[in-house]
């Protein structure tokens, strides 16, 4: 089987407290610590495990700058066969439809049966993979969190749905499935690993090599755009207990005992 | 001004889900005096309960009835409304795990803006509509314009926005069954074959009135002892948010949050949680909520009545050695 996993550069939110700069125009991204974002990891695995399963390649994309190079070869590191880069500068504030333009290009010159997203970036849009799916006309699930092949022709995902319960379908290949994560346990990466992957060359592609017009895609393709940042009114929030550690936790007995929330 | 308003309902055994009414709310900011159209897919009795509760928040019910849809598939949806909605309208939908599945393709083949995940809409200026958005799991917010002029799909976050259920006087539910469907039903590439309901652990969470509540701020599994010490000496249960339960630290049947449990609890402490939407639209009865964690600026402070910005592995043990003092001082 041939698979494709789209993949993003994002934010560690684990790692990181996410600050907005001065003049709420972005984040704070000096002391950011980069990774692959969350979801995306889960969909390489999978494919990875797909292919061990029926054969096959798995190639990750990503469009981005000369930095995303390196979720590239991380997830090349995990054992993605091969890697591509999209890069232009006219792709620079591309809106979800203009990612999923440029991924579609891309995806139009191969033969892929599979395409995998990850269910969300750290934007928190879940857009891409059902874009994309529409774009190409296959069918599309979302939130999937598990999956079988049947044969070369269909597979047979579940969609977790509210609740946690599963809405079991099958669907035909080709086709295009947004990955939730818990579907799988990533494998670890180590720096050996990662090292292995360094001098791989990653072909990079911008809007000529993929046929795209400027027009269509970047700031001038977008029909959704970013204003600022800001941190929303706290409103009332919390009580915030302050004071030495023994303080507040004589404190917070105290509230816990009024609320019944020590038995 | 904006086009036509148009919200897709999700319901289920005759009952619409919440969203139904907030798309009402979230329909007047993005113009006040727009005449808002739902439409309901779905079949028989079930569907006409749901059209007439409805019909009194909305001026117009569009419904489609087919057994067929008895299980609405988002594919087979997504075709239909590309069939019955006008160019250039505006679609509200709620950003659920249906919505997420229907929505995105649906903008394309609309041709139309989107506008995922919505938490506040700002109104129409021009034919840009000005939203909110959350970025990073709700850690800072962002205004975003939109292009509408060629029609846009929005969806909004459950709970963002106040349910309405201001009365409508008569609106008026309106087959669109033959449009909808008279080049027969939509051929797609996926097959429905069963829901496979969520396993029952050995704790029930949504019994509990005490909950000690962990998060990805407890780092690693051999920690977790904290919380359980933590809720034996409150007289709790231990629940979960879903990272804890990706890592297999604890079984799913702990998680609370949309796609895990809801739980409506007198008490609910959240150790180490940022406090996304996802989490807490699986907390309900507004307990009253202590919050724990590094980060100042974490969202789970702006719910929780009572905030600690400390280190749950020093702060946690500390608490649960006061509770068994004062509790055996108490006892002698
Ligand atoms: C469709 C969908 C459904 C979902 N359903 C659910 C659901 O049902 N339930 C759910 O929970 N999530 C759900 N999620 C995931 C959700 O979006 C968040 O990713 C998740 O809730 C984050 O969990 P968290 O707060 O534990 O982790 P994080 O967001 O990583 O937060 C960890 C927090 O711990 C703090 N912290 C770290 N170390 C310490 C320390 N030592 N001491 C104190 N604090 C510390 C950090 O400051 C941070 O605030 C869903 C997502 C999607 C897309
Ligand atoms: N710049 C990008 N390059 C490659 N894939 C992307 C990019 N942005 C988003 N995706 C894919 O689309 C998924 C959903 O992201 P989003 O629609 O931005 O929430 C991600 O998990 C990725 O798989």
């Amino acid at each position: 089987m041939e698979i494709l996993v789209c993949i993003k550069t994002a934010p560690d939110t684990s790692e990181n407290e996410i600050n907005i700069n001065r003049d709420g125009t972005d984040i704070e991204r000096d002391d950011l610590v980069y990774s692959v974002n969350e979801w995306d990891n889960y969909a390489v695995e999978e494919a990875i495990r797909i292919r061990d399963r029926v054969g096959g390649s798995v190639t990750v994309v990503t469009v981005g700058d000369e930095e995303a190079e390196e979720v590239v070869r991380r997830e090349m590191a995990m054992g993605a066969d091969k890697g591509v880069l999209l890069s232009d500068e006219v792709f620079n504030s591309s809106d979800g439809r203009g990612i999923a333009s440029i991924i579609k290009a891309e995806i139009q010159k191969g033969k892929y049966d599979l395409i995998l997203t990850g269910a969300q970036a750290d934007d928190g849009a879940g857009q891409v993979g059902g874009m994309l799916a529409a774009m190409l006309n296959r069918p599309y699930a979302s939130l999937v969190t598990c999956l079988e092949v049947i044969d070369d022709k269909k597979i047979k995902v579940g969609r977790e749905i509210e609740g946690g319960n599963l809405e079991m379908i099958e669907i035909n290949l080709p086709c295009v499935l947004s990955i939730q994560t818990g579907i799988n346990e990533p494998r670890y990466v180590g720096i050996r690993g990662i090292r292995r992957t360094a001098s791989v060359e990653i072909p990079v592609y911008g809007a000529e090599d993929l046929g795209l017009s400027s027009e269509s895609v970047g700031e001038s393709g977008s029909k959704v755009k970013r204003l600022d940042y800001f941190v929303p009114d706290p409103g009332e929030g919390a009580e915030m207990l302050e004071g030495s550690a023994d303080e507040i936790i004589e404190k917070l007995i105290e509230l816990l005992k009024a609320r019944e929330g020590i038995k | 001004m904006a086009g036509q308003v148009f919200a897709y309902i999700v319901h289920k055994e005759g009952v619409a889900d919440d969203t139904a009414f907030e798309m009402v709310a979230a329909a007047k900011r993005i113009d006040p005096d727009a005449a808002i159209t739902a439409i309901v897919a779905g079949t028989g009795i079930d569907l006409n309960v749901v059209c007439n509760e409805i019909a009194s928040s909305y001026q117009e019910v569009w419904k489609i009835d087919n057994e067929a849809l008895s299980y609405p598939d988002a594919e087979v949806i997504r075709t239909l409304l590309v069939r019955i909605l006008p160019e250039g309208g505006l679609i509200i939908i709620p950003h659920d795990t249906f919505g997420m599945d229907l929505a995105p393709g649906l903008s394309i083949k609309l041709d139309a803006a989107y506008l995922p995940d919505a938490v506040d809409i700002d109104g129409v200026d021009d034919n840009r509509l000005k939203a909110v958005r959350q970025e990073y799991s709700g850690q800072v917010s962002t205004h975003v314009v939109c292009d509408i002029s060629g029609g846009a799909v929005i969806t909004v976050q459950p709970g963002a926005f106040k349910a309405e259920k201001t009365k409508w006087p008569g609106g008026q539910v309106v087959d669109k069954t033959a449009q909808a469907l008279e080049v027969g039903f939509p051929a797609t590439g996926r097959r429905f074959i069963e829901v496979i309901e969520a396993e029952v652990g050995d704790v029930d969470i949504t019994k509990s009135e005490i909950l000690v509540s962990v998060g990805r701020g407890i780092e690693d599994e051999d920690n977790l002892e904290i919380v359980y010490d933590l809720a034996r000496a409150m007289g709790g249960d231990v629940a979960c948010s879903r990272p804890v339960v990706d890592a297999k630290w604890l079984e799913k049947s702990r998680q609370v949050g949309t796609s895990g449990k809801t739980v409506k609890p007198k008490v609910y402490m959240a150790l180490g949680i940022s406090g996304s939407f996802q989490h807490q639209g699986g907390i309900k009865g507004a307990p009253f909520m202590v919050a724990i964690n590094k980060n100042p600026k974490a969202p789970i402070f702006q719910a929780a009545d009572v905030g600690v910005v400390a280190d749950i592995l020093d702060f946690v043990p500390e608490l649960t050695n006061k509770i068994n003092g004062s509790r055996s001082r108490l006892e002698t």
